[in-house]
């Protein structure tokens, strides 16, 4: 018996066949894009490290569907399929991998850096939790200016267990501030199975009821299910009601990182999860909603198109500028230090 | 002497000011709202700005710092207090790894116009957690203003250009200065972050301070005076940027130079500053230079421990002596 509720608190509109069948396509290109992101590493034009999403895009995708354009997103380093989902073309993040001058962040940030911030993707951090109370400090800006914007941050499993994550989510509660804390629980903390380092059952939900706030557990592979939950912790941030912690069990689909071939996981999980994979998910629901066949194909031939023209695009684009290595330490657009 | 004021209440005067003109400043620390803070630096500001923009936190550095880079990557200009300046290390993720990199890092796509301020610096025996000067540790991460003002009427002035910045500025206010009294700032009074000032000419040797050992060189000076040797003494006022133009400027007159820290002598920011005068000064100077700072152990609790480790008049003194007789 857990603390966490396993219910989702939906009281967001039902997506209807066509949202869910975008929804889809968005996923696909999601999946292709980190299959790129693989294949252009192994070919060499990749460099750095990659901590690729494949099999998590449901939360990335069912969350920012339920978000409005303005709201904030802060994410991890494994981040792509948040980029993605929140307005960053494939053609943009795959420049930022290859150190393209066309890349997000103009070859500054890189693969565990993707941000756009026009479209309130306010980056992805690679310090495990540190993002959680800047989350909150957003969520605290629009309450104070009355905007009626929620911030989310997404954050691993392994985040739970670091101060940030209880500073935050403390911080969030006496502030009733309109924050998600959106855990994508994919088993592993790197290499070690979370179940054997953390003390609760559901790392991030069972956390919750500590600081008085509700804690749910979702499928994550479902982009329905993620989406309806989180519809309904944005509408309660919305009114006012306060945070939300929200656990999405998913589970990736390469390793940890470029460097780990994941052996560690047992073959029996690995293929059980395999076939949990959320764009079939996705696409057994959709066929059940009457979407033909010949439909779904196509979403995924479109998603194809995209993905390959924005291989190109980036191949295609013109190395980082090194100039850009001395600007933008400050807001004036330089780095000088002294006089 | 009624006109002046004390270096703790220009803390809240600087702040008032900013507050009254622009409504998107808005403090949070521990025990700044009601209680006032527990140095009394924030005193008033709750009962003229109330609990929207004068926010009490749980102790949760982390979720201060923190809290304070979401909202002014999204429309505030916030003003974090980190009580200790020895508490930075709790929120040391912070300002290492994220306030000075999040604009970099997304090729200039955010901005964080925040403010920690922080109470530094010992010689009010609080022993080795409460009273180290800590300057040189933000001096190490490129990115992060450092302003450290030694009197009431730059505490204003600094603490309005800080607020003012786009950029993430840490204020360190000094604990030993906040009983000292000095001339109140003037209307709108703004000192530009980065520009040093010379408190007192000199001709022989160039004293550089800042924030608490202004004091201490100019007590250095005024004693040197009597003993026919001139001392310039300049307050640097800020560690970024740094005015080592002002610095230069100085030696071509006096071609001697001592720096008087408070941080340990082992990585304090004088080093930085030697270096850079060595540098693109040799051709200046007729001497070694020398620097005086705390001595390389823990902060002790006894006053007559304390004391020896923190830089005196007279420790200053005997090296410029030294010096001008070199």
């Amino acid at each position: 018996m857990t603390a966490a509720s396993d219910s989702p608190a939906s009281t967001g509109a039902a997506l209807g066949a066509t949202e869910l069948l975008a929804l889809y396509e968005q996923m696909q290109v999601i999946r292709r894009v980190e299959k790129a992101a693989h294949d252009l590493f192994m070919s060499g034009l990749v460099k750095g490290t990659t901590h690729l999403a494949a099999g998590q895009e449901a939360v990335a995708v069912g969350a920012s569907a339920a978000l409005r354009p303005d709201d904030y997103v802060f994410a991890t380093y494994r981040g792509h399929h948040h980029a993605l989902a929140r307005g960053a073309t494939p053609q943009e993040c795959l420049a930022e991998l290859m150190s393209r001058a066309t890349g997000l962040c103009r070859g500054k940030g890189g693969s565990m850096h993707l941000t756009k911030a026009s479209t309130g993707m306010l980056g992805s951090y690679a310090i495990v939790g540190a993002h959680l109370p800047m989350a909150a400090g957003a969520a605290w800006s629009a309450q104070l200016r009355g905007t009626g914007q929620v911030a989310v941050a997404f954050f691993g499993d392994g985040a739970t267990n670091i101060g940030a994550f209880h500073e935050a989510l403390n911080l969030a509660a006496i502030w009733r501030l309109p924050v998600l804390f959106i855990c994508e629980n994919n088993l592993y903390m790197e290499y070690t199975p979370i179940d054997t380092v953390t003390s609760v059952t559901n790392p991030a939900a069972d956390r919750a009821v500590a600081y008085g706030l509700p804690g749910h557990v979702v499928d994550g592979n479902d982009v329905v299910l993620v989406h309806d939950t989180v519809a309904g912790a944005v509408s309660r941030a919305r009114a006012g009601e306060g945070p939300t912690v929200i656990e999405a069990r998913t589970y990736r689909h390469y390793g940890h990182s470029r460097s780990d071939p994941a052996k560690y996981r047992p073959a029996d999980e690995v293929e059980r999860w395999l076939a949990h994979d959320p764009l079939t998910l996705a696409r057994t629901r959709l066929e059940s909603l009457g979407v033909a066949a010949a439909e779904l194909d196509e979403a995924e031939t479109r998603a194809s198109g995209i993905v390959d023209d924005a291989i190109d695009a980036a191949k295609n684009a013109p190395e980082a500028d090194p100039a850009e290595a001395f600007t933008d330490v400050w807001a004036d657009g330089g780095n000088t230090w002294r006089t | 002497m009624a006109d002046l004021i004390t270096y703790r209440e220009a803390v809240a005067e600087g702040i008032a000011r900013e507050m009254r003109r622009d409504p998107s400043v808005v403090c949070l620390g521990e025990d700044i709202g009601a209680a006032g803070g527990v140095f009394k630096t924030t005193v008033g500001l709750l009962d003229e700005f109330g609990p929207g923009r004068v926010w009490d936190t749980p102790i949760s550095e982390q979720a201060i710092t923190g809290a304070a880079m979401g909202a002014a990557m999204t429309g505030l200009r916030p003003v974090a207090e980190i009580m200790f300046s020895d508490f930075l290390a709790c929120c040391w993720e912070y300002l290492a790894n994220e306030i000075p990199k999040v604009r970099y890092m997304t090729g200039g796509q955010v901005t964080v116009p925040l403010v920690v301020r922080t109470a530094n610096g010992g010689g009010l025996g609080f022993g080795a957690q409460h009273s180290q000067a800590v300057e040189n540790w933000v001096f190490t991460v490129p990115g992060l203003k450092i302003a450290a003002p030694s009197s009431p009427a730059d505490l204003v002035g600094l603490t309005a250009a800080a607020i003012r910045s786009d950029d993430p500025v840490v204020v360190f206010e000094h604990k030993g200065l906040f009983a000292s009294k000095g001339a109140p700032a003037p209307p709108d009074h703004v000192v530009e972050l980065g520009q040093a000032s010379v408190i007192r000419e000199g001709s022989d040797v160039t004293l550089v301070a800042l924030a608490s050992t202004v004091r201490t060189a100019v007590e250095a000076a005024e004693r040197l005076a009597a003993e026919d040797i001139s001392v310039e003494v300049i307050d640097l006022r800020c560690l970024v940027p740094l005015d080592v133009r002002t610095v230069l400027a100085s030696l071509e007159r006096t071609s001697r130079l001592v720096v008087v820290e408070e941080n340990p002598y082992q990585g304090g920011w004088g080093g930085t500053l030697v270096s850079l005068v060595a540098d693109e000064g040799f051709h200046l100077l007729d001497a070694p230079i020398k620097r005086v700072a705390s001595a390389c152990v823990p902060l002790p609790f006894a006053d007559a421990l304390e004391e020896r480790v923190i830089p005196t008049a007279d420790g200053v003194a005997d090296e410029i002596r030294a010096l001008a007789a070199y």
